[in-house]
């Protein structure tokens, strides 16, 4: 599983590429904890752009689950984005739609986090 | 072993179809067969059957007892729920008050709705007849003794006319019983539970449930996927959504569908049996569960299929 992130003003966006399972949840759990454990940077949020993950198990999910908490006990929130037809129906057969944020791309996720955010993402710059 | 039966399926509190349920499923019938005629009963049955679960049945509402047929002359039961009333009248019915019989009861615990069908167990009543209680709980021999004392029930424990003995099982023992190769396996549940692996005539059927699954602890997965390594049956509790077991519901001692399917998976098992359903769910929701639980199964398969059923009362599996 391939792992990538930046960071936006005060949001950061991830992107894992590839299979987020029982194997890979472990990799994607290391792959997150540096961004959760900067408690001095200012973080209005994380959003995970799925638009590149195939499948995610039980593991997977839990790892979401577990950020989540982390990011809210920091008033932080946590959003996923563009999830391919398959894993959209995992997140409904677990009902993890009813308990993490589902956006249809980063930009929605973005405009529902953080202004700045969004606008970063949208400067010429990119 | 020839067959599973399962008399009781529901997880926590038995569950009552009501009046207005009744007329919600008629009235459903009746709107999918507008318009149509039925030369014969066969034909009647046939479109019936076609109506699925929701509309031409129920999943039920007893609680907790799953009996396994080993073709042998003596019974086994897993768990005492209310499911063993109905249980005990169709014993009763078939042998009548003057042929003592022997029952195998294997207790997965001894939590309310476990247990609070013996009471009401007919043959317990009946002088000659064998009951023979196994769990790896200390305490089960007391359980069952206080939920028939007073106030709680108006006949005591020792009113019983049956010949009853409690047996202890260690996990990782190795058991005869009933012509079966029995082992037990800890689980995480409060006050502990115990999943049981019969194995006869080239069959082995697992019983698991009221057992959580902590994910983050890869040591107890491999413990479960080998417990349930090739088995042909798992009755499994799927009594939550995984979102619900890991978040709001964690530590209530219970699992999902899919760490169900993902077990199986792992252990080759042939067939997933989703069991102990959650009270507060209806057919319609029970019949949602399953169908997306054989969905993931899709989503997630890369060997063998894994067959998914969800059980319900009457529900008979030929093994």
């Amino acid at each position: 599983m391939e792992f990538s992130s930046q960071r936006l003003a005060d949001v950061v966006v991830a992107v894992p590429v590839g299979q987020i399972d029982h194997p890979n949840a472990g990799r994607l759990e290391q792959a997150l904890a540096p961004i959760l454990d900067t408690a001095d940077l200012p973080m209005t949020g994380l959003v995970l752009d799925f638009s590149r993950v195939e499948y995610i198990s039980s593991m997977g999910l839990r790892v979401l689950l577990m950020a989540a908490k982390q990011l809210r006990a920091r008033n932080a929130r946590i959003a996923v984005a563009a999830l391919q037809p398959v894993v959209a129906e995992i997140f409904g057969i677990a009902r993890f739609n009813h308990v993490l944020e589902v956006f249809p791309d980063v930009r929605a996720a973005l405009g529902q986090l953080s202004k700045n955010a969004l606008a970063a993402y949208d400067a010429p710059a990119r | 072993m020839k067959r599973i039966r399962f008399w009781g399926t529901r997880g926590s509190l038995p569950v009552a179809l009501t009046a207005s349920g009744v007329r919600d499923k008629v009235i459903r019938a009746l709107r999918a067969a507008s318009g149509r005629t039925f030369a014969s009963d066969a034909e009647l049955h046939a479109f019936v059957e076609g109506l699925g679960m929701p509309v031409s049945g129920s999943y039920g509402g007893h609680t907790s007892c799953v009996e396994i047929e080993t073709g042998g002359s003596e019974y086994v039961l897993c768990d005492l729920g209310t499911g063993v009333r109905p249980f005990g009248q169709k014993a009763m019915a078939r042998h009548g008050p003057a042929s003592p019989q022997t029952y195998h009861v294997f207790m997965s615990h001894v939590h309310w709705d476990h247990i609070m069908g013996f009471p009401f167990f007919t043959p317990a009543y009946i002088a000659g007849n064998r009951i023979r209680i196994y769990g790896g709980h200390a305490e089960l021999e007391a359980a069952f003794r206080r939920q028939q004392s007073a106030p709680c029930f108006p006949v005591d424990f020792d009113a019983l006319g049956a010949d009853i003995e409690f047996v202890h099982l260690d996990p990782g023992g190795q058991y005869d019983i009933a012509g079966m190769q029995v082992r037990l396996m800890l689980q995480r549940h409060s006050g502990d539970s115990y999943g049981y692996r019969f194995e006869a005539g080239g069959k082995t059927v697992i019983y698991t449930t009221d057992s959580e699954h902590k994910l983050e602890d890869p040591a107890e997965t491999a413990s479960y996927v080998d417990f349930f390594r090739d088995a042909d049956v798992v009755i499994f509790d799927a009594m939550f959504s995984l979102s619900d077991a890991i978040s709001v519901k964690a530590d209530w001692g219970h699992s999902s569908n899919i760490v169900g399917v993902e077990l199986c998976q792992l252990a080759g098992a042939r067939q997933l049996c989703l069991f102990h359903h959650e009270p507060i769910h209806g057919d319609d929701a029970i019949d949602r569960v399953l169908a997306e639980t054989r969905r993931y199964e899709e989503i997630t398969r890369s060997g063998n299929p894994l067959l998914v059923n969800a059980a319900y009362d009457g529900l008979e599996i030929e093994l």
